[in-house]
This record gives structure tokens, C-alpha cells and sequence, in this order.
């Protein structure tokens, strides 16, 4: 009974500072009010030497506050001093202006005047609107191969071909790059062949997911392209982790993370800035605010301005792009790459944008927003077109090397697919492969018994499956 | 990384002094983000980190069990062994005492239950050394559930336990106690009750051997069917709720392996079906005391007779 006393009395300490209202113990608010018992924060201190030192080791010494609290102007909180005010002001729920955004080249194609943006030079413009045109033709002809039954399922990227390649672009292969699921030209950037692509979404004996997954969930370690995942902003944290990692190695690198407006509002969104903020991590958040999540537009996921004004709540610099404009892509995630391995901090890119697509091909967004807000954004807004005549402008390209192109990447798409639906499927041993490091007794037994009953029932099993 | 394992030494003290060996920069202090640190190792784990997660209590792990389920254990077979997530989930599970009905349930069934983790439970102390020594080298990602009241529990510990390398295997339950008339099985808490209830079975001429399993996942199906084919009978013990419980998991295992050794139903001893309370009678009435371990050992053992 009394070793039982003993601990109750630990656990009933340590719950009350758990369940309680605030988290601390609230004791030394109670007894010296005037006593600062957090250190005093210096935010210019931001050296590698203290790159890792917990704040909190500077001073948690108690300070002696005791000035006349009576003339106090300023209040010296956590975080900086705060000025008092007489004046009883609330912060507007919205701005009077919305954020702006940054944008380099006009609905023409044209570059604005006194705009800045990052050099580039006539080879990256050139790959990078070849990838967009490519990005743009696969999503044309494995959406019509899902429609004929080719394929089960698709996602397509269609308007958002500038906020996939143009950020690709702009990161080097080693950072990290963990995606959504709306983001395969970041895939195709870094050398992930056509071929490969159809394999994963016909899930064949090429695919190196081994066809674990549903189509369009890629994912690369060669590429340094972490698997997709279904789940909405669980990618969030792990990116933070992974660029706490490359921190701690001291790498020459950043972790690029994506995800929409829809996975903004889930709790991983918050927990994953908040925490790139506190540690420091270098890591960039890419935020495609295409308008939709599913059938749900923006005046149903959020209140705020967008996303870019989610950054200051956490204390993480950020940005809002026109995500239909690639050069303005570009830039933004050049700066941002900079700043984040540099001066080891996160940073939030909101790309406005529009899902000219469905949501995916079990979805049709006819039902739930207009056919001619569709069209608005696909022809007049298209990023595609819009970079294809800056480039022109340039003298870059011109008909004959688009028609050349297009057709050369549909030629090349089409026997992709045709490659893809004939290959063998992966073999039976790949259903107990990977559970563990190394497979455990129990699916050892079940993959020898399965395969003694193909053998005994031949008939009862698809042909072309090999075990 | 957890909350409350920096400066104020961990929650139960568990990781005292870590903070001033390995520094800021290996121990750190989370906000209040469970989704968020665990998401965080998983990611970290990733990238070639061996991080260790402290839940509190695995009671606060349901904020974060999408990342324990969804990214830590599936992700090495969606991604066909590209991702492996070498991260150890630790923390206080189960029954305390006067803690109330969201402090004190124990996830050993639902974390089980999942392809892709390791569960571990242990008991002593060279269970907790050894097996957390293991879970931290093992590759894939592990769910170790610890019990308050265990901490401030003392067992002795052999020179070979005090070794820096000492590891256990994972998947080997241990015999705590030999025995030839009934099989006891149990895990964590529970194996110092059926080891005092076989101490008073011995004395009514019962002689039962006491099964510590150690390990959740895998489960140590041969050593309990092995034992269960030398008593045949078997009373399974766990501490919170019975329906789909480890102990109907264990029932299933016997009676598809072991079935016609069996000489009497298969007694399964559970927690109450109902959130645990709070006032210190009704917690007693919801938790298996030792006489209760007793009472089902004896039933198995005069059915036959």
C-alpha cells in the first residue's frame, strides 16, 4: 500500500502539469510574479555554434524584474518586450489588403516590368518547358487509358505543370523532396523514365514498388523522391524530420515538401510548422492553393487570407507566387533553397494555381463547379502556354520544335503504356517481402504454403502470375 | 524526443541525465505535437536517424497512432523497402493507479494487431534493458510499452544484463517459472501477479508455469504451444479490456495448434469491460488481482478431474 502511495503522488504531479490548464507548473507565476523565469530570447543569435544550443540553457535564472510596475511602458515577455496600450484594439479577423503576389511574367508571356527574378539560362528553359509539355501529355494519355479501362486509376497535375517542374528545377538532386500526391513532374525533372511511370501505374514486374501501391503513388530513393503516400499532410512532419537529419549531418541541402490547400487545414500542417520552426529545420513548404480540395472550394476549408499568412503565426518566413507562372516559381524556390540551408530555417511558398483536372479519375468536378470556370483557367490561365511564349520571345523555340516535341513525346507515351500492360506482374514472393527488414516465421510458412497450393490447384490462379 | 525528456530529466525520469550527456541537439523537448514528433522520427528515421519517441503514456500515442500505423509500419512494404523507418515508440502503457479511465489503457492488442511493427512489453529489469537495447538496433519500427508502476519496481539483475551490448531477442518469451499442470501466460504488470499466484497455487499442490511473453508481435506461438502441450491447460492474463485482447489472440494460436492437448477450456483473464474508473475500489474490481489469476488456474485444473 505505501510503495502505492509512494507513486500516486509522483503521477498526480506529473498529471496536473499534463491534464491541467497550462502545461508548466504554474507554481512560480504564483509565488514571484515579478521574477522572469524564462531566458532572455536574442534572436540575432543565430551562429553555428548555437545552431543547436537549446535556448533555454542561456538563462533560466531568475532575473529581477522589480522596476515600479506602475510607469511600466513595456512588458518583458517570452519572445521580446511588448508594448502596453490603453486603446482596447482587436486584431481584424481578415486584412484590408490581401497578401500580394509575386509575379515575373504577364498572361502573355511577357516579362513585367522592374521585375526581379533569378537568371536562367536557355537549357533549363528549354528542359523545363519540355518537361511541362511532357508532364502535360502524360496526364492526357494515361487519363484516356484509365478511361479505357487501360489503367485503374489516375491523377493528373493538369494546370499545375508550373509549380511541379519550375520548383523542380530550382532544387539540387540532393534535397529531399517529399510530396503530396499532385507533384510527378518534381519526379520527372530528376530522370524518372516514361516507362517507369507507366510501370508503377500498371503495377508490373518493372515497377520498383514491387505494385504495392495504387497508380500515381511513385516514389524514388534514386531520385531522392520519398514514396507517396495516400494520406493528407502526413508528409508534413516527416519532412521536418528528414531535414532535422540532414541538419544534423550538416549537409549541403533542404528538404522541398508539397501539399494543397485542402491539406492545410489538417493538424500535421500545424504540428509540421511549428515544428520546423523550433527546431530550425531547413525545410521548404510548397503550398499548391488550386482551389479546390476535392468538391470543397476555399470558402469551405478556411477562413484566413490563403496560406501564406499561416507562416507569420509560426514564425516562419514565407511568400505568395502566382503558381501559374514558371520563371516566378523558379525564383521564389531558388531564394527560398538559399535561405533555408543557410540560415537553417523554414519556409512557406503559396502557389496560387487552379486544378484544371478532376480531382482524380474517380472524380468528376462538373458536378460541383462550372464547366466555364474550368475552361477560363485551362486556356487563358494555361502555365504551360504562358512560359512556352516567353521562351519564344527569347528565340528559343518556335512551331516546328513544339510539333516535333509533342509528337515525339506521344509516340513515346503510347509505348509506354502498351510496354507497361503486356509486362509480367511482380511475383508472388513480393507479397511477404518488406513487411520486416527480414521476413518473419509466420509469412515464410504462408508463402510456402500458397505456393504448394498454386501448384495443387493450377486452375484456380491466373496464368500469367509467376510464383 | 518527447515531451518533458530534456530538462525536466522525462516525465518518469526515464531519461534522466541524457540531456547533459548527448546534448540539445540528440534530446529534445517537443511542443505538445504527439502527431508531430512522431511524424517527425518517422521522418527523421528516414533519412538514416535512429530517433527514440516518448509518449508519456502510449494513451496520448492515439493523437499520433496515423503515424505509428499509417507511416511508420507500412511504409517499408508500400514503398518495397525504399523507406525503413528504424524509429523505437516508447512510453508508460496500461494500468496505473487512480489515473483514470484515459490514463490508463493498454495498446498492446491494437498495436499488435498491425503487420510492420514490433511490439515489445517488458517485465524486469534485464527485460527493459535488453529489449530496448534490441528495439533501437532492430531495423524496423517498434512499439515498446513500458508500465508506471513498474518503474518504481525492483528486480535483480544478473552481470550479464549490466554488459553496455546486452540485447534480448526479439519474438522469444521467456519462462519465468517452470511448472507441468497449467500454463500461465502474461506480460508486463501482470507477470509479478501470476508469479505470486503461482507461488499460492504451489502451495495447493498446483504446479504452474508462468510464461513472460516479452514480445507482443511477433508472439511466441511455439513456446506457448510447446508449454501448453506439457500442462495442457492454459489460463491467458492481460490488463485492460478482453474483447480482441492478446489473450483471445493467444486462445486462437492453442486451439488451431494445440487443440486436442487441451484438457479444459482455455481461461482468458482480462481487465473490465468498461473505462477504467477512477476511486480506488472500483479501479481494484476493474483490474485482474492475483486471486483472480488463482481462481481460473484452479478451474482448469479441476474440470478433468
Amino acid at each position: 500500500m505505501a510503495f502505492c502511495m509512494r507513486i500516486s503522488r509522483n503521477f498526480i504531479h506529473t498529471l496536473k502539469s499534463k491534464v491541467g490548464f497550462f502545461r508548466r507548473d504554474l507554481t512560480p507565476w504564483l509565488t514571484s510574479p515579478c521574477v522572469q523565469i524564462f531566458e532572455n530570447p536574442d534572436p540575432i543569435l543565430q551562429t553555428n555554434v548555437t545552431r543547436f544550443t537549446s535556448r533555454r540553457f542561456e538563462s533560466i535564472k531568475a532575473e529581477e524584474q522589480c522596476s515600479s510596475a506602475d510607469h511600466a511602458q513595456v512588458l518583458d515577455f517570452p519572445g521580446g518586450k511588448v508594448a502596453f496600450t490603453p486603446q482596447m484594439e482587436f486584431l481584424s479577423e481578415s486584412p484590408e489588403v490581401r497578401s500580394p503576389c509575386y509575379r515575373v511574367l504577364d498572361e502573355y508571356g511577357l516579362s513585367i516590368e522592374h521585375s526581379s527574378f533569378a537568371e536562367v539560362s536557355k537549357e533549363v528553359a528549354i528542359k523545363m518547358y519540355s518537361d511541362m509539355v511532357t508532364l502535360q501529355t502524360m496526364d492526357t494519355i494515361f487519363y484516356e487509358a484509365q478511361r479505357q479501362g487501360r489503367m485503374s486509376f489516375y491523377v493528373t497535375t493538369i494546370g499545375e505543370e508550373a509549380i511541379n517542374i519550375a520548383s523542380a528545377a530550382a532544387l539540387s538532386i540532393s534535397d529531399i523532396v517529399v510530396p503530396q500526391y499532385r507533384e510527378p513532374g518534381v519526379l520527372l525533372w530528376r530522370g524518372f523514365s516514361l516507362q517507369e511511370f507507366a510501370n508503377q501505374c500498371f503495377g508490373n514486374k518493372g515497377d520498383n514498388g514491387k505494385g504495392r501501391q495504387m497508380p500515381a503513388h511513385y516514389g524514388s530513393n534514386k531520385h531522392n523522391y520519398f514514396t507517396i503516400a495516400s494520406t493528407i499532410a502526413t508528409q508534413l512532419p516527416h519532412a521536418v524530420g528528414a531535414a532535422y537529419s540532414l541538419k544534423m549531418d550538416k549537409k549541403d541541402a533542404c528538404v522541398a515538401t508539397y501539399f494543397g490547400d485542402g491539406g492545410s487545414s489538417e493538424g500535421d500542417f500545424h504540428a509540421a510548422l511549428n515544428f520546423a520552426a523550433v527546431l530550425e529545420a531547413p525545410v521548404i513548404f510548397i503550398c499548391r492553393n488550386n482551389g479546390w480540395a476535392i468538391s470543397t472550394p476555399l470558402s469551405d476549408q478556411f477562413r484566413s487570407d490563403g496560406i501564406v499568412v499561416r507562416g507569420k503565426a509560426y514564425g516562419v518566413r514565407s511568400i505568395r507566387v502566382d503558381g501559374n507562372d514558371a520563371l516566378a516559381m523558379y525564383s521564389a524556390v531558388h531564394a527560398a533553397r538559399k535561405m533555408a540551408i543557410s540560415e537553417s530555417r523554414p519556409i512557406l511558398i503559396e502557389a496560387l494555381t487552379y486544378r484544371v483536372g478532376h480531382h482524380t479519375t474517380s472524380d468528376d468536378s462538373t458536378k460541383y463547379r462550372s464547366a466555364d470556370e474550368i475552361e477560363c483557367w485551362r486556356v487563358k490561365r494555361d502555365p504551360v502556354s504562358r512560359f512556352r511564349k516567353w521562351i519564344e520571345s527569347n528565340g528559343w523555340w518556335c512551331d516546328e520544335t513544339e510539333m516535333e516535341l509533342r509528337s515525339s513525346v506521344r509516340k513515346q507515351l503510347l509505348h509506354a503504356i502498351q510496354v507497361a500492360e503486356q509486362a509480367e506482374k511482380p511475383p508472388i514472393r513480393d507479397l511477404f517481402t518488406d513487411v520486416y527488414d527480414v521476413p518473419p516465421a509466420n509469412l515464410c510458412e504462408q508463402e510456402k504454403l500458397l505456393k504448394e497450393t498454386i501448384k495443387r490447384y493450377p486452375q484456380e490462379y491466373p496464368a500469367h502470375v509467376s510464383v | 524526443m518527447g515531451e518533458e525528456v530534456g530538462e525536466y530529466q522525462g516525465a518518469y525520469k526515464i531519461t534522466k541525465g541524457l540531456l547533459e550527456k548527448y546534448g540539445p541537439e540528440r534530446v529534445l523537448d517537443t511542443p505538445i505535437t504527439e502527431a508531430g514528433f512522431a511524424g517527425i522520427g518517422v521522418g527523421a528515421a528516414y533519412w538514416g536517424l535512429r530517433p527514440v519517441v516518448e509518449f508519456m503514456t502510449f494513451n496520448f500515442s492515439m493523437q499520433a497512432i496515423d503515424h505509428i500505423i499509417n507511416s511508420a509500419a507500412k511504409s517499408s512494404y508500400m514503398s518495397a523497402g525504399q523507406i525503413s523507418v528504424p524509429v523505437v515508440f516508447r512510453g508508460a502503457n496500461g494500468a496505473a493507479a487512480g489515473v483514470g479511465a484515459q490514463h490508463s489503457q493498454c495498446y498492446a492488442a491494437w498495436y499488435g494487431s498491425c503487420p510492420g511493427l514490433k511490439v515489445l512489453t517488458p517485465y524486469s529489469s534485464e527485460d527493459a534493458r535488453g529489449l530496448l537495447k534490441a528495439a533501437i538496433r532492430d531495423p524496423d519500427p517498434v512499439v515498446f510499452l513500458e508500465n508506471e508502476l513498474l518503474y518504481g519496481e525492483s528486480f535483480p539483475v544478473s552481470a550479464e544484463a549490466l554488459d553496455s551490448s546486452f540485447c534480448l531477442p526479439i519474438g522469444k518469451a521467456k519462462i519465468e517459472r517452470e511448472g507441468k499442470d497449467v500454463t500461465i501466460t502474461a506480460f508486463s504488470k501482470l507477470v509479478g501477479h501470476a508469479l505470486k499466484a503461482a507461488d499460492i497455487l504451489a502451495k495447493e499442490g498446483i504446479s504452474a508455469e508462468v510464461i513472460n511473453l516479452r514480445s507482443i508481435r511477433p508472439l511466441d506461438r511455439a513456446t506457448i504451444n510447446a508449454s501448453v502441450r506439457k500442462t495442457s491447460r492454459l489460463v491467458t492474463v492481460e490488463e485492460v479490456f478482453p474483447q480482441h485482447g492478446v489473450g483471445a489472440e493467444i486462445c486462437a494460436s492453442v486451439v488451431e495448434e494445440s487443440f486436442d492437448y487441451l484438457d479444459a477450456p482455455v481461461e482468458r483473464i482480462a481487465g473490465a469491460d468498461v473505462p477504467m474508473p477512477y476511486a480506488a475500489n472500483l479501479e481494484r474490481m476493474a483490474v485482474p488481482q492475483v486471486e483472480d489469476i488463482v481462481r481460473a488456474a484452479k478451474r482448469t485444473c479441476f474440470r478433468s478431474r
